[in-house]
């Protein structure tokens, strides 16, 4: 009986937006007289971070800190129409969409500080700490706090944009299946190293390499949460999960977590990932939609790791102990005495 | 504020970069809502503090598949605390799909089972209560009379002649796609190429339904306002969706309801389905009184809707080189008793296919099929994950059946800039020989000079 040790491999791609598209989603930006700009949106936040993404995405377009964005989402009544949280759209469609509605609420802020400061609005830029400035001369500049009060109260003008993305549908071609499904791909690839105890059947990941190109990393930590979170569910995948652990026969369905295992912190492997950027020429700042296609290269990488480890061959998900067992004892069986 | 971060490799694709100018984007900002969610002072749905709010809980299918003789609720109204029980007659639109809102047809699922149900969990009473113990005693006091019918569990099986059919509004245990039995993708000639070909590997992959297994289960708590609309705070993936199907269920203007949502404990899928607000909706209306609806763990993991379960055929035309020069894939969805999103899914995978790769001639068949259990629907990695599986699963054995290197075979085969793909778009944006010579690097796997060089932006090494 021994413990024997395995790498496999695994490359994949993963598209960005709803298949097909026809999946719109709006954003409403506006100052209040503080200088806050409120984006409004329906947008679901699942603990994914799209608040902060729409945060981000509009304090850079506006050129000012993320202290002055506040996100409101998601009320059907105050916010604009989003098609949901599904299909890695969220940071494309939404983050398109903020870009869209804070460059006219930039356009506005710089007109109004270019009637304050008695400039040309194309003079003007954004210093990124809260004021706007005349290109080339510092001391002639306006923080956006007075710049939202004179607007409002001197120029009768609101601060405020506009903003949708849409990827219009696409029908596929019933006979060939010609078809524009996607706005861009996300790569990745897994190399996995785990052990095999040919006595218990149970497989240990020990370490997941993991590239992923996700066009840009908006954030680099959330990205950062977002791979290694999505590794360990394609870990979960592999060696745990299923509602029916003998499909398609019915019974012996878990109705709790003590009966439907997931990996327990002593479960996780080491992950070292490494994160590439090919901008999206469509991606808001170059971002592609990564968090769906996280979990998918470790599933494929550790059953052909076991494969590398034992000579079993599992092509029946989950990977369970059983499994690993039945194979062992069939390659036994197949061995000459 | 201290966090793990990945490297960025900013080499790779180093003339397409815009700079780096950006103040905001690209630099580490805390999470919004992280300070609220470990310090529990996050607002999720079920922190609304309703007066007077009522539960309701489900009486389900005890069968797989059955012919409902009798419904007796008298039980249940014979509860302490029962306010109401509801049936399918109580629900105005009562049978609905969720993607009729992009044009998916037919209506193929009762919100309450009518004369049958179709698998075990159906819900076919929605009993409302002034306690969630009243409302799960009521529930439990309901007694249904069966006449069982043959159910059928397998995807195969399902699709034989003669099998048992599941679901009476589609008519056939498929889905139907603009006149075909499964979704195609037909490019090239892939039984030409099996003819050309060195060798030909066929394998088959299996999976089986998973859970999303959010920490917060779906649920909704409806309040009645003084004006008669509804307000439904809801743990929804999309609120106009949910909005906007409740609505025609309920028969109502759109603007009578208001979806409040946008803070979800973990959705993965679980919760694009509309199955807890359009019932809650119709309780709220008929007590006049808020009502909470919230799965509990068994009926997120036996009832909601898991990732389907699939089955994938994978045939593979492979010249003595690696290149592979046909993939034929049958795909079998396992959507369960009703559409959901299925129909949805399943084009995916057919639009994913033949995964990252060129090749020349691809022949797919994509069934979305009808079965006797818990309708699946969207998961993360919806329509790709499984098909990922067996995709590289295949890789690996052809890599192992020709000896060559696994990293190797796949840079040979990797989709680049310009190819013509199988649904027929031209690949742009490619990445897949990046990320796999940098994962090689960072394992150390060792890849020989004229396999570093390859590159997705040209064709170099081919």
């Amino acid at each position: 009986m021994a413990k024997l040790r395995g790498r496999g491999h695994a490359s994949v791609n993963y598209p960005t937006g709803m298949n097909l598209g026809g999946d719109p989603s709006q954003a409403l930006i506006h100052a209040t007289t503080t200088g806050t700009f409120v984006v409004s949106l329906s947008s679901v936040d699942l603990g994914q971070g799209i608040k902060t993404i729409a945060a981000q995405c509009a304090a850079e377009t506006l050129g000012l800190p993320i202290g002055n964005v506040l996100v409101d989402t998601a009320d059907t009544d105050t916010g604009p129409h989003c098609m949901g949280t599904f299909a890695s759209r969220g940071s494309h469609r939404v983050g398109n969409a903020v870009i869209m509605a804070a460059a006219e609420a930039r356009g506005v802020m710089l007109e109004v500080a270019a009637e304050e400061l008695e400039v040309d609005a194309a003079d003007l830029e954004t210093d990124g700490t809260g004021f706007i400035m005349v290109k080339g001369a510092q001391d002639r500049r306006i923080h956006v706090t007075d710049l939202a009060l004179a607007a409002h109260f001197k120029h009768g003008r609101t601060i405020s944009g506009r903003g949708v993305y849409l990827k219009e549908p696409s029908a596929p071609v019933p006979e060939t299946g010609e078809m524009d499904p996607d706005s861009c791909q996300a790569h990745a690839c897994t190399v996995a190293v785990v052990e095999v105890d040919d006595e218990t059947g149970v497989v240990e990941v020990l370490e997941l390499f993991n590239t992923y190109e996700v066009g840009r990393a908006l954030n680099p930590a959330m990205a950062t949460q977002q791979v290694e979170g999505g590794a360990w569910m394609g870990v979960s995948h592999a060696l745990f999960e299923t509602t029916e652990p003998y499909y398609p026969v019915r019974d012996h369905g878990p109705r709790d977590f003590a009966g439907y295992l997931m990996p327990g912190p002593a479960d996780l492997p080491i992950q070292h990932s490494l994160l590439l950027e090919r901008p999206a020429a469509n991606g808001p700042y170059g971002a592609k939609g990564i968090g769906e296609m996280t979990a998918n290269a470790p599933i494929p990488a550790i059953a052909n790791a076991i494969f590398d480890a034992c000579g079993v061959r599992l092509t029946s998900m989950p990977f369970t102990p059983e499994r690993v067992l039945r194979g062992l004892d069939a390659l036994r069986m197949e061995e000459p005495c | 504020m201290t966090y793990r971060l990945a490297p960025i490799d900013t080499g790779a694709f180093v003339a397409e970069r815009d700079g780096d100018h950006h103040t905001v984007i690209g630099s580490v900002v805390r999470r919004s809502d992280a300070r609220g969610h470990v310090t529990g002072r996050t607002e999720f749905f079920e922190d609304v503090a309703a007066p007077r709010l009522a539960h309701l809980k489900m009486h389900r299918s005890a069968r797989h598949h059955a012919r409902i003789t009798d419904v007796d609720v008298s039980g249940a109204l014979a509860v302490p605390g029962v306010l109401r029980v509801l049936t399918h007659a109580d629900v105005p639109n009562n049978v609905y799909t969720v993607l009729k809102l992009i044009g998916v047809e037919p209506d193929d699922e009762p919100v309450l089972a009518v004369d049958k149900v179709r698998y075990l969990g159906e819900p076919i009473c929605a009993v409302v209560a002034e306690t969630e113990a009243a409302a799960l005693e009521g529930a439990a006091a309901i007694e249904v009379g069966y006449e069982d019918l043959p159910p059928v569990f397998d995807v195969e099986e399902a699709l034989k002649e003669g099998a048992p059919l599941v679901n009476e509004y589609q008519g056939q245990n498929y889905f139907v796609y603009e006149g075909h039995h499964c979704r195609r993708i037909r490019f090239g000639d892939v039984e030409k190429a099996f003819g050309q070909a060195d060798h030909v590997f066929e394998w088959r992959y299996q999976s089986s339904p998973i859970e999303q297994a959010p920490v917060e289960t779906t649920g909704c708590v409806v309040v009645p306002q003084a004006d008669g609309r509804l307000r439904i705070h809801s743990d929804t993936q999309a609120c106009f969706f949910t909005l906007d199907n409740t609505a025609l269920i309920l028969g109502v203007p759109f603007n009578k309801l208001r979806i409040v949502g946008g803070t979800v404990g973990g959705g993965f899928g679980g919760k694009v389905d509309v199955v807890v607000e359009p019932i809650a909706c119709v309780a709220a209306m008929a007590v006049d009184r808020p009502v909470k609806f919230v799965y509990d763990r068994a009926e997120e993991m036996q009832v909601s809707s898991p990732r389907a379960a699939e089955r994938i055929v994978i045939k593979d035309a492979v010249m003595d080189d690696g290149r592979i020069i046909g993939r034929k894939v049958t795909l079998y969805v396992d959507a369960g008793a009703y559409a959901r999103h299925s129909p949805y899914g399943t084009t995916k995978a057919a639009a994913h296919l033949p995964g990252p790769y060129t090749i020349p001639n691809v022949w797919a068949d994509c069934h979305c099929v009808f079965t006797n259990r818990t309708p699946s629907s969207a998961m993360r990695g919806f329509g790709v994950t499984i098909a990922d599986f067996a995709l590289e699963s295949q890789m690996d054995r052809i890599a192992r059946a020709l000896d060559m290197d696994p990293l190797q075979l796949r840079l040979i085969n990797a989709y680049r800039d310009g190819d013509l793909k199988a649904h027929r778009k031209i690949a742009e944006g490619t990445a897949l020989v990046e990320v796999i010579q940098k994962a090689a690097e960072l394992a150390g796997h060792e890849l020989p000079e004229a396999y570093r060089r390859m590159s997705s932006t040209t064709r170099e090494g081919l």
